[in-house]
């Protein structure tokens, strides 16, 4: 097929199984046989009940979790690089460039204000102090987070702000790739419809996504394709 | 292939036996400019003399260290002569101790210190070299109106700043760190973390940096290498050694961890 060689993401029979050495070695199969790809400005999201290994996907597809066995390749600078087989440096590379991830929680640094952490991923890329700090500060007013909390780190906030933090932190780097993690999880309506027009905007601009969404009306919206996670269940 | 290609420091099975008795065992890495990497495990396990090995305080007996000099060309450090080493300590490399007391020279004031490693290599402007010392202790968040003071008269939290102070002046491409909040009250450790991280960041230096905490290790390394009885049996990118650990020993150090 023509549109397997354009994809952003392609993952094939990608397998991971923890094993608990603490537990006598109990042996905790997660997902087997994932095989899905993703485009250029398209939003697949991931369905399936709790536990099924959404998240656990999304953390093998950024190189959080080690992907036991089969092939996860993304396209990074006019080459493709298969995570599972990565080195560390080349996936710090490739999180720098290319995939950005929205997820569950923050895990905030203490002392770091909101603006700042939102601002990171920017000036890591090579953009200047100034002008992260600038566009960090535009997002998070999108965002509804009010301008007197900007300079507070966010520990403090509310699970809420926290999160839309996070969204900013994830949205505001131009990466071609972007995971997301149940972003609209602990928003109010207004809120939601933000990050549905941030994800609309972010296809307009071919950004790949792969997405966790429990709310129907969201999935709805910003879903062009729907993967059953079940299908992946790995067998003990 | 262009320099940041290339590792700064590189070591080839690299080992220490004391007698019967043994260091560490066959530890081999590269390490990038701009790379933090972290050695984790508990007391005995071999990172503290693996650091030695590396900043070159002691001479392995196995393997080597490899370092890209400033005038990019590689060489064993083992064949450096003393003053080519020293040179490196002077200029090229820091050394940020546990203990503040062990890297300042506690006689002299606080500008002093940072001035000192101007001095040695080659400022003679009393005034520039005031002005880089007052500058340096704006960036580690010390008053400069405490330049002239002793560091027997600062706190812990500010000893360890000035001594990153004194570290990073001569603008080093490759810190050594050993326990660098090791002694210090938490509230203290987390701004001098946060501190830590920003320079990292901004000035790309190369780290390596001995810790048995693992939310030090987090929060500041992209890289983590564990250690156990002299070896290395666990390494991989931060959080996922962290999240994803693989070894018996790895997921006991990261389930021993006490949520707050």
């Amino acid at each position: 097929m023509e549109r397997a060689n354009t994809a952003m993401l392609q993952l094939k029979d990608a397998a991971k199984t923890f094993t608990m050495h603490l537990q006598g070695g109990i042996r905790l199969p997660v997902v087997a046989g994932v095989t899905f790809d993703a485009h250029p400005g398209e939003c697949v999201v991931l369905s399936g009940p709790s536990g099924a290994g959404k998240s656990s996907i999304l953390k093998i597809i950024f190189g959080n979790y080690r992907c036991d066995s089969g092939r996860v390749a993304v396209r990074h600078q006019g080459n493709v690089v298969d995570i599972a087989a990565a080195e560390p440096r080349q996936i710090l590379d490739l999180r720098k460039n290319t995939i950005g991830y929205v997820s569950q929680f923050l895990r905030a640094v203490p002392r770091v204000a909101a603006l700042d952490v939102v601002a990171e991923p920017l000036i890591v890329a090579g953009v200047s102090r100034d002008e992260a700090r600038e566009r960090a500060g535009a997002l998070l007013r999108r965002l509804n987070i009010p301008e007197r909390l900007w300079m507070l780190p966010p520990s403090t906030f509310s699970g809420g702000e926290q999160q839309r933090v996070n969204i900013a932190r994830g949205f505001l780097p131009d990466l071609p790739l972007l995971l997301l993690d149940e972003p609209t999880a602990s928003l109010d309506a207004a809120n939601r419809a933000v990050v549905v027009a941030l994800i609309e905007e972010k296809k307009r601009k071919s950004v790949a996504m792969v997405a966790i969404v429990h709310d129907d009306d969201v999935r709805e919206q910003i879903a062009d394709r729907v993967v059953d996670v079940t299908k992946f269940a790995a067998v003990a | 292939m262009s320099m940041m290609d290339q590792p700064l420091l590189m070591t080839e099975g690299l080992g220490k036996s004391y007698g019967r008795q043994l260091g560490c065992r066959d530890v081999s890495f590269n390490l990038y400019e701009g790379e933090v990497l972290a050695i984790v495990g508990e007391s005995g396990s071999g990172k503290s003399t693996l650091l030695q090995l590396l900043s070159t305080q002691m001479a392995p007996t196995a393997g080597r260290v490899c370092y890209r000099m400033r005038d990019g060309v590689t060489r064993d450090l083992a064949t450096l002569g003393e003053a080519e080493r020293r040179f490196l300590y002077r200029t090229d490399w820091g050394y940020v101790h546990q203990d503040p007391a062990m890297g300042l020279r506690m006689k002299v004031s606080a500008g002093a210190n940072v001035g000192e490693r101007l001095m040695a290599v080659g400022w003679e402007h009393y005034g520039r070299i005031r002005k880089s010392a007052q500058s340096w202790l704006e960036r580690v968040e010390i008053e400069v109106g405490r330049i002239d003071d002793s560091p027997h008269t600062y706190s812990g939290g500010m000893r360890q700043r000035l001594q990153i102070a004194r570290n990073l002046v001569t603008e080093p491409r490759l810190i050594f760190m050993d326990e660098p909040t090791g002694g210090l009250d938490v509230s203290v450790q987390a701004r001098l973390l946060d501190l830590l991280r920003n320079l990292v960041a901004e000035l790309g230096l190369a780290v390596v940096i001995v810790t048995h905490d693992l939310a030090v290790a987090r929060l500041l390394s992209h890289r983590i290498m564990v250690m156990k009885e002299g070896r290395v049996i666990e390494t991989g990118l931060t959080d996922q050694v962290l999240d994803d650990p693989r070894e018996p020993y790895t997921q006991l150090l990261v389930s021993s961890i006490l949520p707050a």
